[in-house]
C-alpha cells in the first residue's frame, strides 16, 4: 500500500491477499456472456430464472387479484385466460423445469464429483443461448397477446384458437432442445467426469437426482416437441391432424401431451427431492438413514413416471382397465416419494440438529410437500378423481407439490449454496422472517383451494358463482403475501451479495464434496486434483479429517 | 343441507345414487392420508427437538436403517394404497357402466352451451329436466372443442368430445336444481357455459311432460328419415335380413361376436364407434366395407339412428331360416354418402 499524500502516514492493512475465485477472475461483460464455465453458466440461469419466476408470479398476483370478485374485478375474459395461460407456460418451462438443474446442477455437479467442468462446456453455453432464445420467444409471443389455449395446448381448441399459439409452441419447443442438451450434458458428466474415489454409492444424493432427471429430461422431452410442433402446424396451416372430422383424433393428442408431462412434474421435483437430501445430511450431521433407499427411489421415480400419464385422463374416456393400471401405477410412485420422505426424517434421529434458513424451508417442504403428495393419491383413486378433476383440488396438489414442494425447496437451495456460490452469509433474522412468511402466504393461498374444488369450482374459469368468494378472497390476500415474502427475499439476498459477511469456506459444516474446495470456488474448482477423504455423508469424524 | 360429511369436506349435496359412497371414500382417504402426513410432520419435529445441536461441531455415529423396517414401512403405506385403489376402481367401474333400464338422453356441446335431445323429440338447452329414482344415461358429444359435463352434486364428470359419443350416467335421488358446469377449458366463455339440471318428483315429472309435448317427430322416425338419407338402409336392414352389414333388428343389447373372436355388448358406445370407427370391430362374417362417417354425421343425425336402431330391439325375431346373403359381385364400396 502506497499513498500519494506524504503528509499522511499510510496505515498498514494486513488483509492478505483476496484469493482469486470465479467471480472476481475477469469482470467484464464478454467474460461472463461468452464463459465456458459451469459455475458461471449456473449463476446466468439462476439470474434469467429469478426474471421468469418474477414473470410468471407478476401473471398469478394479477390473476388472484382478478378472482376477488365472482364477476372478476380487473381483467376481461380474454385476457384472463391468456393470463392463466402464460404464468402457467412461463413457470413450467421458463421457471420451474431449468430452475434447479440448470442453476445448481450446472454449478454444483462438477464440484460435487470432483471434476474441473461438465463433459461438453461449450454445449453447455450453447444450451444456455438456446434457453434464452426460447424464452424471447414466449416473450414475442405475449408482446403479441399471448396465448389462450391453457398450458396444455389441448386440441381441437388450440388449432382454432385466435391467440398467439405458434410462437409460443415455437418458443417452448426451442426451450426443449436447451432442455434435451443439459441432460445429455449432465448424463456424460456424471459417468465419466468422478474423480478418483467418487464412486457410484459415493455420490452426493443431488448427483444422483440430477441423473434421474437428466434421464426424463432426454427420453421425454423430444415427445413434447413433436406434440407441439403439430400443434403449431395444425394452428397455422389448418392441416387439421387432431381434427375429428377430418379423421384425427384429439384424445390422442392428450396422451402424447402427458406421456411428456407427467414425467415433466418430476422433472420438476425430482431436483427438489436432491436439494432436500443434501440439506436434511448436513443440517442433521449425520448420514442418510438410508442412502439407497435415497438413490433407487430416484431411479423409481424417472423410469415408472413414464407410466402413469393416463391418470390425467380418467374422464377423457379410458377403459376400466387402463384406468385401474394407470391408478395403481400412479400409488407406485407415491410409494417411492413416501421412501425418501421417510428417509429424510429417520435422518434427523440420533443427528445433532441445527435449525438454520435451509433447514426452515426443509420443514415447510416436509409439510407441504407430504401433504400434497397425499392428495395425489388420493386424485390417482378413480371414483374420487372423477368429483375432482379438472377443479381447483387439483391446482391446490399440483400448487402444493410444484410450488410448496420444487419452490421451497429452490428456495432451500439458494440460501444453502448462497455462501459456497457468493462466499458471503445473508441475514439470517430476514431469513427465518421471509421463510416464516412464505410457508404462511403459500398455506394461506392455496389450502382455500382445496375446499373450493370440493364444492365443485371447475379452474380455468374467470368468473365464478358468488358462493365461492369467500375462499376466493382469502386466497387472494395469501398470494399477496407470498409475493410480497418473496421480495423481500430478492432484497435481503441482494443486500448480502454485496454487504453480508464473509462466510468461510464450508460455514455449514458439511462432509458433502462440493465444500472441500474454497466458497466461492476458484475458476477450476480445485486448487489441486481432489482427493475425497470421507464419504459425503460422514459425519463420525470431526471436520478437520476432511482433508487429511 | 347439514349433513355432517358434506359439511366437513365443504361439499355439495349428494343427489345421485352414487355420490354417498363416493364421499365415504373420500373421508376415507383424506383422513387416513392427513393423519399419516401429520404423523410424519410431528415425528420430525419430535427428532428436532430431541436431537438439537448441543455444542457446534458434533459428530455422530453411523445408523442405518433395517431390512425388516423398511419392508414394514412400504408393505403398510402399499397396503394402504391397494384398499384404496380396489374400492376407487370398484366405484369407478360403476361410475363406467350404466344400469341396462336408464331412460336415454342425447347431449350435444358446443361453446358454450348445452343441448339436451330426449328420446320423444323434445328438446331443451342449457336445462335438463329428469325424473327422481331413474337411472338417465347420457349419450354426449361436441359440435366444436372438448367440453366436460360435470354435476358436482352428481359427483359425475365427463368429457364430451367432437367425434366421440361418450356414454355416462347418473341416478338422481333428491328433486331439486343442480348446477351443470362445463369443467374442460373451452375458450372464452368456458366459465359461463353453465346449465341445471332439474330433478323432478314423479309426479311433477309426469306433470313436466304433458305440459311440454314435443313439438316434432320423435328420434325414431327422425331416425329411419336418415337411415333413407344417408344410404344406411343399402347395406343394413329393418326387417332382420343380413344384407351387405348386419340387421338392425334385434342388434341393441346383444351380444355381437367379432372377426378375432371378441364378443361385443351392442351398447350406445358401441354403436356410435361402428359409426365412426367402422374398421376396428368388425362383425364376425361381415367384410369390412363401411367408411367412416365421421364428419359426415351430425350430431342430431347420430342421435336419430341410435334411438332406431334401439326401437329395433323388440321388433320380431331374426327369421329362423337363414337366408342366402347377398354380397353383390365387384365393387362392395357401398356408394359414399354426400356430406
Amino acid at each position: 500500500m502506497t499513498t500519494m499524500d506524504a503528509g499522511i502516514v499510510p496505515v498498514p492493512r494486513e488483509l492478505p491477499p483476496r484469493p482469486e475465485t470465479y467471480l472476481n477472475v475477469a469482470h467484464t461483460v464478454k467474460s461472463w456472456a461468452l464463459t465456458t464455465d459451469h459455475k458461471r453458466i449456473g449463476v446466468l440461469y439462476l439470474f434469467t430464472t429469478v426474471l421468469m419466476l418474477a414473470l410468471g408470479g407478476a401473471f398469478a398476483l394479477v390473476m388472484r387479484t382478478h378472482l376477488l370478485t365472482p364477476s372478476g374485478a380487473l381483467l376481461d375474459s380474454y385476457t384472463y385466460n391468456r393470463t392463466f395461460t402464460m404464468h402457467g407456460i412461463v413457470m413450467v418451462w421458463l421457471f420451474m423445469i431449468p430452475s434447479i438443474p440448470a442453476a445448481f446442477g450446472n454449478f454444483l455437479i462438477p464440484l460435487m464429483i470432483g471434476a474441473k467442468d461438465v463433459a461438453f462446456p461449450r454445449l453447455n453455453l450453447l444450451s444456455y443461448y438456446i434457453y434464452v432464445v426460447g424464452a424471447f420467444w414466449v416473450i414475442i409471443a405475449l408482446w403479441m397477446g399471448g396465448c389462450d389455449t391453457g398450458w396444455t395446448f389441448y386440441t381441437p381448441y388450440s388449432a382454432h384458437s385466435p391467440s398467439a399459439v405458434v410462437p409460443t409452441v415455437f418458443g417452448i419447443f426451442i426451450v426443449g432442445w436447451s432442455t434435451i442438451i443439459t441432460g445429455v450434458n449432465f448424463i456424460v458428466t456424471i459417468h465419466t467426469m468422478r474423480a478418483r474415489g467418487v464412486t457410484w454409492f459415493r455420490l452426493p444424493l443431488f448427483v444422483w437426482a440430477m441423473y434421474g432427471v437428466s434421464v426424463i429430461q432426454t427420453l421425454a422431452t423430444p415427445v413434447l416437441a413433436i406434440s407441439l410442433c403439430i400443434v403449431g402446424i395444425d394452428n397455422w396451416f389448418d392441416w387439421g391432424l387432431f381434427d375429428p372430422a377430418r379423421g384425427g383424433d384429439p384424445v390422442l393428442y392428450q396422451h402424447l401431451f402427458w406421456f411428456y408431462s407427467h414425467p415433466a412434474v418430476y422433472i420438476m421435483i425430482l431436483p427438489a427431492m436432491g436439494v432436500i437430501s443434501e440439506i436434511v445430511p448436513t443440517f442433521s450431521h449425520k448420514n442418510p438413514a438410508s442412502y439407497k433407499a435415497i438413490a433407487y427411489s430416484t431411479l423409481g421415480i424417472a423410469f415408472v413416471g413414464f407410466a402413469t400419464w393416463g391418470h390425467h385422463m380418467f374422464v377423457a374416456g379410458i377403459s376400466l382397465f387402463d384406468a385401474g393400471a394407470f391408478g395403481i401405477l400412479s400409488m407406485l410412485v407415491a410409494i417411492f416419494s413416501a421412501i425418501k420422505v421417510f428417509t429424510w426424517v429417520l435422518t434427523m434421529k440420533r443427528g445433532s440438529v441445527v435449525v438454520r434458513t435451509p433447514f426452515v424451508y426443509f420443514f415447510a417442504f416436509l409439510f407441504l410437500f407430504v401433504f400434497g403428495g397425499m392428495t395425489g393419491v388420493a386424485t390417482a383413486t378413480q371414483s374420487l378423481d372423477v368429483h375432482w378433476h379438472d377443479t381447483y383440488f387439483v391446482v391446490a396438489h399440483f400448487h402444493f407439490v410444484m410450488v410448496g414442494g420444487t419452490l421451497t425447496a429452490w428456495l432451500a437451495a439458494l440460501h444453502y449454496w448462497f455462501p459456497k456460490m457468493t462466499g458471503r452469509m445473508y441475514s439470517e433474522r430476514w431469513g427465518l422472517v421471509a421463510a416464516t412468511l412464505v410457508f404462511a402466504g403459500f398455506f394461506l393461498t392455496f389450502f382455500p383451494q382445496f375446499l373450493l374444488g370440493n364444492a365443485g369450482m371447475p379452474r380455468r374459469y374467470a368468473t365464478y358463482p358468488p358462493a365461492f368468494q369467500a375462499l376466493h378472497v382469502i386466497s387472494t390476500v395469501g398470494s399477496w403475501i407470498l409475493g410480497a415474502s418473496m421480495l423481500m427475499t430478492l432484497g435481503y439476498l441482494v443486500v448480502a451479495l454485496f454487504n453480508g459477511e464473509r462466510a468461510g469456506d464450508n460455514p455449514w459444516d458439511s462432509r458433502s464434496y462440493e465444500w472441500y474446495t474454497s466458497s466461492p470456488p476458484p475458476e477450476h474448482n480445485f486448487a489441486k486434483e481432489p482427493t475425497f477423504a470421507l464419504d459425503p455423508y460422514d459425519y463420525t469424524v470431526p471436520a478437520e479429517r476432511m482433508h487429511d | 343441507m347439514n349433513d355432517p360429511l358434506t359439511t366437513l369436506l365443504h361439499l355439495p349435496p349428494e343427489a345421485s345414487t352414487y355420490a354417498r359412497e363416493v364421499d365415504l371414500l373420500h373421508l376415507a382417504v383424506i383422513s387416513t392420508t392427513m393423519l399419516g402426513a401429520a404423523f410424519v410432520f410431528f415425528l420430525a419435529l419430535y427428532f428436532l427437538a430431541r436431537y438439537r445441536r448441543r455444542r457446534p461441531g458434533e459428530t455422530t455415529l453411523r445408523t442405518t436403517t433395517s431390512t425388516p423396517q423398511e419392508i414394514f414401512v412400504i408393505g403398510g403405506i402399499l397396503t394402504l394404497f391397494l384398499v384404496f385403489w380396489i374400492v376407487g376402481t370398484l366405484q369407478y367401474d360403476r361410475m363406467l357402466t350404466p344400469p341396462a333400464d336408464a331412460m336415454t338422453v342425447y347431449v350435444t356441446a358446443k361453446q358454450w352451451m348445452w343441448k339436451f335431445s330426449y328420446p320423444d323429440g323434445r328438446a331443451s338447452m342449457d336445462v335438463l329436466t329428469v325424473p327422481e329414482g331413474r337411472p338417465v344415461k347420457l349419450v354426449m358429444t361436441s359440435r366444436d372443442v372438448i367440453h366436460s359435463f360435470y354435476v358436482p352434486a352428481f359427483r359425475m364428470k365427463h368429457d364430451v368430445v367432437p367425434g366421440r359419443y361418450y356414454v355416462a350416467w347418473f341416478e338422481a335421488n333428491a328433486p331439486g336444481a343442480y348446477p351443470i358446469e362445463c369443467a374442460e377449458y373451452c375458450g372464452v366463455s368456458h366459465s359461463r357455459m353453465l346449465g341445471e339440471v332439474h330433478v323432478l318428483s314423479a309426479s311433477d315429472y309426469a306433470g313436466w311432460l304433458e305440459s311440454n309435448p314435443p313439438d316434432a317427430n320423435d328420434l325414431v322416425a327422425a331416425g329411419r328419415d336418415v337411415a333413407a338419407r344417408r344410404g344406411c338402409l343399402n347395406c343394413h336392414t329393418l326387417d332382420g335380413q343380413p344384407h351387405i352389414g348386419p340387421t338392425w333388428v334385434g342388434l341393441y343389447g346383444s351380444q355381437v361376436p367379432l372377426e378375432g373372436g371378441r364378443v361385443a355388448l351392442a351398447d350406445d358406445a358401441y354403436l356410435t364407434r361402428s359409426m365412426m370407427d367402422p374398421q376396428v370391430e368388425v362383425v364376425a362374417g361381415y367384410k369390412g366395407v363401411m367408411p367412416t362417417y365421421r364428419g359426415v354425421l351430425e350430431e342430431p343425425e347420430v342421435a336419430a339412428l341410435v334411438e332406431l336402431i334401439r326401437s329395433l330391439r323388440t321388433a320380431p325375431n331374426t327369421p329362423s331360416i337363414t337366408l342366402p346373403r347377398v354380397v353383390p359381385q365387384g365393387s362392395a364400396q357401398p356408394q359414399e354418402p354426400q356430406p
